[in-house]
């Protein structure tokens, strides 16, 4: 049901575990769904130096944030504001559709974490 | 990579046993006619076909005359729970099942439901069983069946079905049980329970897919729900699957041998699977009765990780499992079983069931015990909730 690209992605999470103090963390989903990501950025001149992500989730889920610490790694928070779960998706060669709401959250993720270094930083 | 695939899912289905398949061949090969018809190919079926219905019955302590041959276990529990509904004199009335069972019987019943029958979903305790005392409060002047499954088919917790059939029968209420997963793993006999209906499979016991029979006790009528030809004392239409039937009756009569000798076996290695398990790591927990659970069930939960994701990671490490988690599931909602024991979504989600069969040997058990901990250490150190890793 799952790509290879979603497998090596969920086998070998890249970027994953807690950072020492982020200067940004962003946290969606609900346990009770089954599917929560935690996001944190390390942010330099507005650019994403480092990202790590941390997943209570399905396979898609894991696979999902992992891919998106890599398409964000080195983006200004205005071009990782434009990622979208589809280009997410579209990076891992798909996912199934029963997938596609509920475990791909990792584009809020980071929203979430921007808007979160954005409030602190006004 | 290269060590043998495990296969650890036997509730969900066994493979059919080299014995059993050698009974059916002659039937899926030279022995085809069929057997309503008069000539002697066709005497010779009929014949292997009573002979099949004894094996049944005697793995039973039932007579031939009780056993009507279905699809499987969810035909089986269609005819038994809408046979006897629609068969009772008076229109309608009440039925009695619990929040735990199967759908085969939960969506019969609520279709009852949904035409005229008044229905009553039980809760159960923490372990799974129905307390008598909640049972004796729900039946009614107008109970007419109560449905329980004999050995749940997920955490596989034993019901107490001697005392409900005995308490049923006292208010004149008919029993019903699911015994799907209980045949061949822990001794059924239909007299000694007193049960009016049972519902049994052939794929969970080592047979084929696809054939099944429902037990009717003597005197007791019910309806047809599939009309036809009249087959099976025209209970059940339609004309035999009789290579199933030869397998049913060879893998019945192998599965009650195997009670005294297989079944030993299995129960041990899963009780030291499950103590393994268990000590393995913290915040890990027994899902279902310590004691009273079916000898080949194994069903832990751990907290922190979702199921889903600890079932693909055993995937690639050869070992085939089961979970209760929803996303692994077609309707995304965590396993009805788990949330009725009281659990939460989320420490549903963490759960695996291991169901062992007559294959797995203990250097399986080995190495289960070693992957088992190492995924789950993985999966905790990516987690945001708890104190991963640990």
């Amino acid at each position: 049901m799952y790509s290879e690209k979603v497998m090596d992605h969920f086998m070998n999470p890249r970027n994953v575990g807690e950072m020492e103090n982020p200067d940004a963390i962003g946290e969606v989903g609900n346990p009770t769904c089954g599917d929560l990501m935690k996001m944190y950025l390390r942010i330099e001149d507005n650019i994403i130096k480092d990202i790590k992500f941390q997943t209570f989730g399905c396979g898609a889920a894991i696979a999902t944030s992992s891919m998106m610490t890599e398409l964000a790694m080195g983006k200004t928070l205005d071009e990782a504001l434009e990622l979208t779960r589809d280009d997410v998706a579209d990076s891992l060669d798909g996912l199934p559709p029963v997938k596609m709401h509920c475990s791909n959250l990792s584009a809020d993720a980071l929203k979430a974490a921007i808007e979160d270094y954005r409030k602190k930083h006004q | 990579m290269t060590a043998e695939r495990i296969y650890m899912d036997h509730s969900g289905t066994t493979p059919i046993d080299p014995a059993v398949l050698e009974a059916m061949m002659p039937y899926l090969t030279k022995n085809y006619a069929n057997p309503s018809s008069l000539y002697t190919e066709a005497r010779e079926v009929r014949t292997a076909m009573d002979g099949a219905r004894q094996q049944v019955a005697d793995a039973l302590n039932a007579q031939p005359g009780n056993i009507i041959f279905t699809s499987g276990g969810t035909e089986s529990d269609n005819l038994g729970i809408m046979g006897s509904a629609f068969n009772q004199k008076e229109k309608n009335g009440h039925i009695i099942t619990t929040s735990t069972e199967h759908p085969a019987v939960t969506r019969t019943i609520e279709f009852l439901g949904s035409h005229g029958f008044d229905t009553t979903f039980l809760p159960v305790n923490e372990f799974g069983q129905v307390e008598l005392d909640v049972l004796a409060d729900a039946i009614r002047h107008d109970t007419r069946l109560i449905s329980i499954c004999y050995g749940n088919n997920e955490i596989g917790t034993i019901q107490d079905m001697k005392e409900i059939i005995r308490m049923a029968h006292e208010r004149d209420v008919l029993v019903h049980t699911d015994a799907v997963q209980a045949i061949a793993k822990i001794p059924i006999d239909v007299k000694d329970l007193g049960i009016d209906l049972l519902s049994l499979s052939g794929h969970k016991i080592y047979g084929p897919k696809g054939i099944g029979a429902l037990y009717v006790r003597d005197g007791l009528k019910i309806k047809p729900i599939q009309h036809g030809g009249g087959h099976e004392n025209k209970l059940r239409s339609g004309t035999e699957n009789v290579p199933g039937v030869i397998g049913l009756g060879k893998a019945m009569e192998m599965g009650k041998a195997g009670l005294t000798t297989e079944i030993p076996r299995v129960k041990a290695m899963r009780d030291r699977l499950l103590k393994g398990l268990l000590e393995s790591q913290e915040e890990t927990y027994l899902n279902g009765h310590p004691e009273k659970r079916l000898p080949h069930n194994a069903h832990v939960r751990f907290s922190y990780i979702e199921g889903e994701a600890l079932l693909l990671n055993l995937d690639m490490m050869g070992i085939a499992a089961a979970t209760g988690s929803a996303c692994s599931s077609k309707s995304l909602k965590a396993s009805h079983v788990l949330l009725a024991i009281g659990l939460t979504p989320e420490q549903a989600h963490g759960s695996l069931r291991l169901t062992l069969g007559k294959n797995n040997t203990d250097e399986e058990i080995d190495r289960v015990l070693e992957a088992v901990p190492t995924i789950v250490k993985k999966l905790r150190a990516m987690s945001p909730l708890g104190h991963g890793g640990k």
